[in-house]
């Protein structure tokens, strides 16, 4: 794309799930659930890229599925110029030491019989088993002050602390071997919106000063917004939006993102209740089995006939890198 | 929070005062000694199996007689001198062939209880490690690792006992072989339950996202946290070995003379109960009083280890 | 006479590690046909409470204070007496439909059993009467849901129901906690507008407990702020938000990520959600206040009363606040 080599570049990733049926016979054929389909993007170091979709859209099946966590079936993951699919088990786990992941659930995310120094030093222990003692210690002091962590309280528990403190201890252990690209798969949405701040507020500070890569999951776009370059919108497992921040918030262009950004709740009584009422009605349809053509018709407005027979392709729309995969949103070519 | 468990938890709440110096953590086992022992009953038994222990290591120095030989003098009228007294130093009388059943109590415990650890702790290790490798690898390995299971379990071990002891002999380490191969069957399977239960967990998945070796994973994240289990399930393994030991033994399949057990005690005694009733009466407490500790030691332990599961 | 009155509630947790004060003197009243926001964060006390008033506390609670519905005491109340008024005067939704909804029933069964029972009326109407009411809460095709079990419903669709089993018998009073939490947003927004069109074809009262300023944003009429235990603020919803006067309000304020405006950097709270087991004697706020002033870690002035029947509770006058 750019003359510059991107950090991470997925190209149609897919990943699918056999999935038995109830009463099937051992050699019954499973179906296929696919969570996620013909996923592209790229991302370039010091970048945050936000991938925004609601439940079951697949947006923690692509960030394990990169991170090479659950197995994908077809595309490519080109992290440094180097496909990660075609790695052994071994190699992949090498190739982690520069891709962490930051998890939801704060408490449950930290193995409860380990001391807080414990789990921050883990993964220097696998990956440099040589780093003992004082010189341990040391690095896991300085990370817990890095985010905002008393070293002295090392020796507690996971349970003593609340989720905040705990997001840090999970965000402390990605940082301890100096990646380069961040995976939080929903860092925020089980913390209290107090702590929320703090924590998207540490995540960016660290990004400027240690010029990290961030890919930021989120279930709703109000806290992608304030930590994003690009924001990718996901919907059924396929990706229906991918633009500039500032472009998708001001002129989002898919109608699930529309309805995405008109759902969220406005803290100011006036505009939130000058909105349209919620245009989007229904239910997310079932993966097991997808509509035909577009995934989004049997939600969207602007549904025809066309958009059950033919798959809306992902195409850049004005030319400055605004993807939009929708049949009726006009190519404004330069 | 304040519903679904009202004693554990708490602890969430991080503490914020408490701030000087390095603080100690306040880890789960400590939490788990401290719901321990308010359980009474519990401690007690453990104070009785402590005991019984100490009876059955040197329980022996106590009396100045030996399991082996014996009482001659008392032999031709066992029935009035075979009595249980203080004053001939029989403390729980004779054996119906004139034997001190003191001594051969004392014996008999140490191969009880040592069948019973012995029993638990093979399960322990055994189908702790089986349970969680077969639960954590999962797919084709996992199905191969418990069909296996499910063979060796369908197998009548009763029978491969007898077949063993018609081919080498009555012999104590064949108890021990046969026990140990039971014992952790059903502990692997309980263990690869917990598991799978574990594997969604996130704590794992970042263990894993860190790249951490799926044996390691095992180790340090798996087997902690079932361990609770484990340990409740291995008390309460003890009494079962030590009862299928006595059964084994019961059926004349045990331990050879002069050793004996808790088991073949009894089923002697059970011949002579209408003529010396104590050949039956002594043996039998000790089984039951074991087994009854036993019982409420793993209660205890289960509310002190697991007390969101009540 | 106001329909809920509540004087100085008290909740108090007795743990294996000491006392926990989950709710510590809160009074507020609220007028047939309101919606009363209650927002605060994890250990504010704000479900506890509640669901003080309803008797739905495991038995280490202690709770003490008055609480007047509709005229009635409605504190300790026997069982019995107490199954009667919840039920049929004060109807209730959680995060979790699940929590209320008996998996191995039908939702028909379900559904109806609520009405033989505290309406008299015979099994056939019931039906009918339930069927309306699936109706109302928007589920389509309800004649054919109606026999079908919870799981076989959505998690938006499961709340619907459960909002429809809480309005079966027109309560007056509808206790809402966290009833959109687990939702996805697109949902929740069709949840939250549904709300707020029941309550004006039926004219229930509405608390709604959340820990989301949003959501009250649009539904409330009136929001109480609460932080460990007590109340800080309680206002009219567009006045509290144009002019938010308590440190706390004014933080939780600036900490949202806002979708209709561009902010550089959020505003935090420092510091963490206090510990209930050990709070300190003055304002629980005070180690995380910006405006904090040494006798607020040792005293908290009464509730200061101002126009409109707005409350605050703070040390530091309205005007000092920055």
């Amino acid at each position: 794309m750019s003359e510059q080599q991107p950090l991470l570049a997925v190209e149609n990733l897919q990943v699918t799930f056999d999935i038995m049926p109830r009463n099937a016979w051992p050699w019954t054929r499973p179906r296929k659930l696919r969570a996620v389909n013909n996923v592209s993007f790229t991302l370039n170091e010091g970048e945050t890229l936000g991938i925004v979709g609601e439940s079951g859209c697949g947006k923690s099946t692509l960030a394990r599925a990169i991170m090479g966590m659950v197995p994908s079936q077809a595309g490519k993951v080109v992290w440094l110029g180097e496909d990660l699919r075609g790695l052994n088990l071994k190699q992949l786990r090498k190739r982690r030491q520069r891709l962490q992941m930051v998890f939801q659930d704060p408490l449950a995310s930290l193995s409860p019989r380990m001391t807080v120094g414990d789990i921050i030093a883990e993964p220097l222990r696998t990956h440099y088993p040589d780093i003992k003692g004082t010189e341990l210690r040391e690095k896991v002091d300085a990370i817990m002050d890095r985010v905002g962590l008393h070293s002295h309280q090392k020796n507690r528990y996971p349970h003593e602390f609340s989720g905040g403190q705990c997001q840090r201890v999970g965000i402390a252990r990605a940082l301890i071997l100096e990646p380069k690209l961040i995976i939080c798969d929903e860092p925020v949405s089980a913390l209290d919106v107090s702590v929320q701040a703090q924590v998207i507020n540490l995540l960016k500070n660290l990004q400027r000063e240690m010029g990290l890569s961030l890919i930021f999951i989120a279930h709703d776009l109000s806290v992608v917004k304030h930590i994003s370059d690009r924001v990718m919108v996901l919907y059924l497992g396929n990706v229906v939006e991918n633009a500039p921040r500032a472009e998708l918030y001001a002129a989002p262009q898919h109608p699930y993102t529309q309805a995405l950004m008109a759902a969220v709740p406005i803290p100011d009584p006036g505009r939130e209740r000058a909105k349209p009422p919620a245009e989007l009605d229904g239910d997310l349809p079932s993966p097991l089995d997808p509509p035909s053509g577009c995934v989004f018709r049997t939600r969207c407005p602007w549904a025809t006939e066309y958009c059950s027979k033919e798959v809306p392709v992902l195409e850049d729309k004005t030319g400055a890198g605004h993807w939009v995969a929708c049949h009726y949103v006009e190519k404004k070519g330069k | 929070m304040f519903f679904s468990d009202k004693h554990a938890g708490m602890g969430e709440l991080a503490d914020t005062l408490a701030d000087d110096a390095y603080t100690e953590g306040r880890s789960l086992w400590r939490d788990a000694r401290r719901r321990f022992m308010q359980h009474r009953a519990a401690v007690a038994s453990l104070v009785v199996l402590a005991l019984l222990l100490l009876f059955a290591a040197f329980g022996q120095y106590l009396s100045p007689w030996d399991n082996e030989s014996i009482d001659w003098a008392s032999l031709p009228n066992l029935d009035e001198d075979g009595v249980p007294s203080l004053a001939s130093q029989h403390y729980f009388g004779l054996d119906p062939i004139g034997r001190d059943l003191y001594q051969r109590i004392v014996q008999g415990s140490r191969i009880s209880l040592m069948v019973g650890v012995l029993g638990a702790l093979t399960a322990v290790i055994i189908g702790t490690l089986y349970g969680a490798i077969s639960g954590y690898v999962g797919g084709r390995t996992d199905a191969m690792m418990m069909r296996t299971l499910e063979v060796l379990s369908a197998f009548p071990f009763m029978f491969l006992v007898i077949v063993l002891m018609a081919v080498f002999g009555r012999n104590v380490l064949l108890i021990f072989v046969a026990i140990g191969a039971v014992s952790w069957l059903n502990m692997a399977r309980i263990v690869r339950g917990q598991t799978l239960s574990l594997k969604r967990k996130e704590y794992i998945e970042a263990a894993m996202a860190v790249g951490v070796h799926p044996f390691l994973i095992v180790l340090r994240h798996i087997v902690p946290n079932v361990l609770g289990v484990v340990i409740v399930y291995a008390t309460l393994l003890v009494p079962e070995m030590i009862l299928f030991e006595s059964f084994i033994s019961f059926l004349g399949l045990g331990v050879s003379e002069p050793y004996t057990s808790w088991g073949a005690l009894i089923s002697e005694g059970a011949d002579a109960m209408w003529t010396a009733p104590w050949t039956l009466i002594f043996p039998m407490l000790m089984l039951v009083l074991t087994l009854f500790c036993f019982n409420f030691l793993g209660d205890g332990l289960r509310d002190a280890l697991d007390p969101k599961d009540r | 006479m106001a329909m809920l009155e509540v004087n100085n509630l008290k909740v108090d947790f007795d743990t294996p590690d000491g006392t926990l004060q989950a709710v510590r003197g809160l009074s507020y009243s609220l007028e047939a046909g309101q919606t009363l926001g209650i927002v605060g964060e994890s250990g504010a006390g704000k479900s506890q409470g509640v669901f003080a008033l309803m008797g739905l506390l495991p038995d280490n609670a202690r709770v003490s204070g008055e609480v007047i519905f509709e005229g009635e005491p409605l504190l300790n109340l026997p069982e019995k007496q107490l199954n009667r008024i919840r039920a049929a005067r004060i109807g209730m939704i959680f995060q979790d439909p699940m929590t209320s909804l008996n998996p191995f029933m039908k939702v028909s069964d379900q559904l109806t059993e609520v009405l033989v029972q505290h309406k008299g009326i015979s099994r056939k109407q019931a039906l009918q009467e339930s069927l309306q009411m699936l109706d109302a809460v928007r589920i389509p095709e309800a004649r054919n849901r109606i026999h079908r079990y919870p799981h076989e419903f959505s998690g938006g669709m499961r709340q619907r129901v459960m909002i429809a089993m809480s309005l079966l018998c027109r309560p007056q009073l509808l206790i809402a906690d966290e009833p959109t939490t687990a939702l996805d947003v697109t949902v929740q927004a069709q949840v939250m507008g549904l709300l707020r069109e029941l309550q004006q074809e039926f004219n229930t009262a509405i608390i709604l407990i959340t820990h989301d300023l949003g959501v009250v944003a649009g539904s409330c009429d009136q929001i109480l702020v609460m932080y460990g235990g007590q109340m800080m603020e309680y206002a009219a919803t567009r006045d509290l938000f144009r002019d938010p006067t308590h440190p706390y309000t004014k933080g939780l304020m600036g900490a949202i990520p806002r979708i209709d405006e561009q902010i550089d950097e959020l505003v935090t709270i420092p510091g963490n959600p206090p510990n209930l087991m050990n709070l300190p004697p003055g304002c629980p706020f005070c180690d995380r206040c910006p405006n904090a002033e040494p006798r607020c870690y040792h005293e908290l002035d009464p509730p200061e009363h101002f126009e409109q029947g707005r409350i605050r509770v703070c040390n530091v006058p309205r005007e000092a606040i920055r």
